[in-house]
């Protein structure tokens, strides 16, 4: 691996295609699909903060020996609940927090010994709603481009502010903006560059429908154009909708990895609520009181959803509402997590 | 430095690897030193020309009411004189330190050092484009106060002996200076620690710097006193420059300086590499 990935970059150093002012730098280095080298490769990164409290200093371990790839070209979502590491694990990657072992590779470069390179490939949507209140939209996507060494971004600039629907605000400061808008322009100061990896760390916070759907049309057709995308979300119908592999984050540590095809295959279940006065005696054991105060039970299928009517009728119990639900992310995700937690 | 400039504005030839420039100083530093001064530029009502006005206020008020009670350097040369290169290079000296230091607390109070720190950017050129912006403001400062005070004051005043050495203090002072907020900036974790940093350290050590009088006036232990403070070393050869007459030797003033100026770069280049307080 360590070899090919060697031979992988020395090809593209020696084509100096395209390049402006070459002497200073080799910028583009290979039109051709890297398939060798992976967007991102974490392997076994493990980061611990220490929460200093009145009661004494409190060891907190985020992340846990977490590996992961994701190559190029991939659409994939990153999840977990609060605090089960997506963030530190992107500040890792975007070199915002230095991991205590292990090592991360954005398009093969080592994000603390070639970070400038690695910088230079990724672009980060920070989750928290930051904005420099001294400047306005286009000058905050221009400096931002700037940071990165793009030269004459203006026409760029202005296709990714029509694409976020910002072109109106343009010349607005950055202070007068909704905290909507704000999100949009931290995701357009991710892509001043051009980055081939794209990280979204809950993009869609606080952003109404109609804007989310403008805004992952945009990030779809960044992917459909090359683009590798990672997503972190607590929305899970959006992972559902928009990734073609899923990676689950608990207490530091990937609970699961792998295709969301795969993993709502693996939840083929369905599930049923019941209202109704009693509880047949077979399966008293089986359901769990709802939020709704109706009986949530976990099939297999519809056979068994069969059997569960078969014995309501059975013991005399008049079922007053019924709601059934299919299988999806959200159910895998909560019998991953809390599988762990027992 | 990349194809975005060349190639269409379509971003289907965008997902490919790059590599980062490397010249010691790229454009991450140029973009950041703009941003810098764009930032002081844009409310140089409360930046440049506040601090003008204050300092000619000082100028006027005790140029009236000392010029009659002190006497400086055995009377070979006015107070007037005597005061306002000092006071020019305080009000430098202060707005230097101003700068680097607001601009780092203001990032990291309003969470956007994030936009500096995802990309390619080196400790070195976050360092100069911080140091350099504030020599910027410190320098304008020094500029509007050398023009503003033209009509106050006969003109031999304003006119420097020796260009050289007033070039050289205002240079070494407004890069400790804006070293020294870089430091402090990055140093702090909320406005209140800049605070007591700017008043209880910054405002003594200038206005104990012998602005206002020649220490050679004071009783021998307080010109010990101020014989280790910098700030005095870098009025006092600043001063030399304008008329050629100073408490101690420019040269030493100038080591002083220089000395200062290497500590601090290397406590701030320190920080930075290692990420003190910016990175976890």
């Amino acid at each position: 691996m360590g070899n090919l990935e060697k031979t992988a970059r020395a090809l593209n150093t020696s084509t100096p295609a395209k390049i402006k002012g070459s002497t200073e730098n080799p910028s583009v280095l290979s039109s051709a699909p890297n398939a060798i080298v992976p967007a991102v490769d974490i392997a076994g990164v493990s980061k611990s903060f220490i929460n200093v409290s009145k009661k004494g200093d409190d060891k907190v371990q985020a992340l846990d020996h977490v590996s992961l790839r994701v190559e190029q070209g991939e659409f994939f979502a990153l999840l977990g609940p609060n605090g089960a590491g997506k963030t530190t694990l992107i500040s890792i990657l975007a070199g915002l927090t230095k991991a205590d072992s292990g090592t991360a590779k954005i398009m093969g470069f080592d994000t603390v010994r070639e970070y400038r390179d690695a910088r230079t490939n990724l672009g980060v949507v920070p989750q928290e709603l930051v904005f420099d209140p001294f400047f306005t939209v286009r000058e905050t996507l221009e400096l931002q481009a700037k940071y990165y060494g793009v030269k004459n971004a203006s026409a760029w600039i202005d296709e990714i502010l029509e694409n976020l629907d910002l072109t109106s605000k343009a010349n607005a400061n950055m202070r007068a903006l909704s905290g909507g808008m704000k999100r949009r322009v931290l995701v357009g100061q991710a892509l001043v560059h051009k980055p081939p990896v794209i990280v979204l760390d809950e993009p869609t916070a606080g952003v109404d429908v109609e804007l989310r759907q403008n805004l992952w049309s945009f990030v779809k057709r960044l992917n459909g154009e090359g683009h590798t995308i990672i997503l972190t979300t607590h929305y899970l119908e959006e992972a559902e909708a928009l990734c073609s592999r899923v990676a689950m984050l608990k207490g530091g540590k990937v609970v699961a990895l792998d295709t969301t095809a795969n993993l709502l295959r693996g939840m083929s279940g369905i599930t049923v609520q019941i209202s109704a006065d009693a509880v047949p005696p077979a399966w008293a054991s089986r359901g769990g009181i709802q939020a709704s105060g109706a009986q949530g039970y976990t099939l297999s299928g519809y056979g068994e959803l069969e059997q569960l009517l078969a014995d309501y009728r059975a013991a005399n119990i008049a079922v007053k509402e019924m709601k059934l639900g299919e299988a999806d992310l959200e159910q895998a995700f909560l019998k991953l997590t809390s599988k762990e937690a027992a | 430095m990349n194809d975005v400039s060349t190639s269409s504005p379509t971003i289907a030839t965008s997902a490919q690897i790059r590599k980062s420039s490397s010249p010691i100083l790229g454009p991450g530093f140029k973009a950041l030193f703009y941003k810098e001064c764009l930032r002081f530029w844009k409310v140089a009502f409360q930046t440049v020309v506040a601090p003008v006005v204050t300092t000619l206020l000082y100028l006027l008020i005790f140029s009236h009411a000392l010029s009659e009670h002190v006497k400086v350097y055995g009377g070979k040369i006015s107070y007037v004189e005597f005061l306002v290169p000092g006071l020019i290079m305080m009000a430098v000296l202060q707005n230097a330190f101003a700068n680097s230091s607001s601009s780092m607390i203001q990032s990291k109070m309003m969470r956007n050092l994030i936009f500096i720190l995802l990309p390619p950017i080196t400790s070195l050129e976050i360092f100069c484009a911080y140091v350099f912006g504030a020599m910027a403001r410190g320098l304008t400062v020094g500029v509007a106060m050398w023009l503003l005070t033209l009509p106050f004051v006969p003109w031999h005043a304003l006119v420097p002996d020796n260009a050289l050495w007033v070039i050289a203090f205002a240079f070494g002072g407004t890069w400790v200076m804006g070293t020294l907020g870089l430091i402090a900036g990055i140093w702090s974790e909320k406005f209140d620690h800049l605070a007591v940093f700017q008043n209880f350290i910054i405002m003594p050590l200038t206005f104990l710097a012998g602005t206002f009088y020649s220490i050679q006036t004071l009783p021998a232990f307080w010109q010990k006193i101020s014989h280790v403070n910098p700030f005095f070393y870098m009025i006092d050869g600043f001063r030399y420059g304008f008329f050629g007459v100073s408490d101690v030797s420019p040269w030493i003033s100038l080591g002083v300086v220089t000395f200062f100026m290497t500590l601090l770069t290397i406590v701030a280049m320190r920080m930075l590499v290692t990420g003190y307080k910016l990175r976890q």
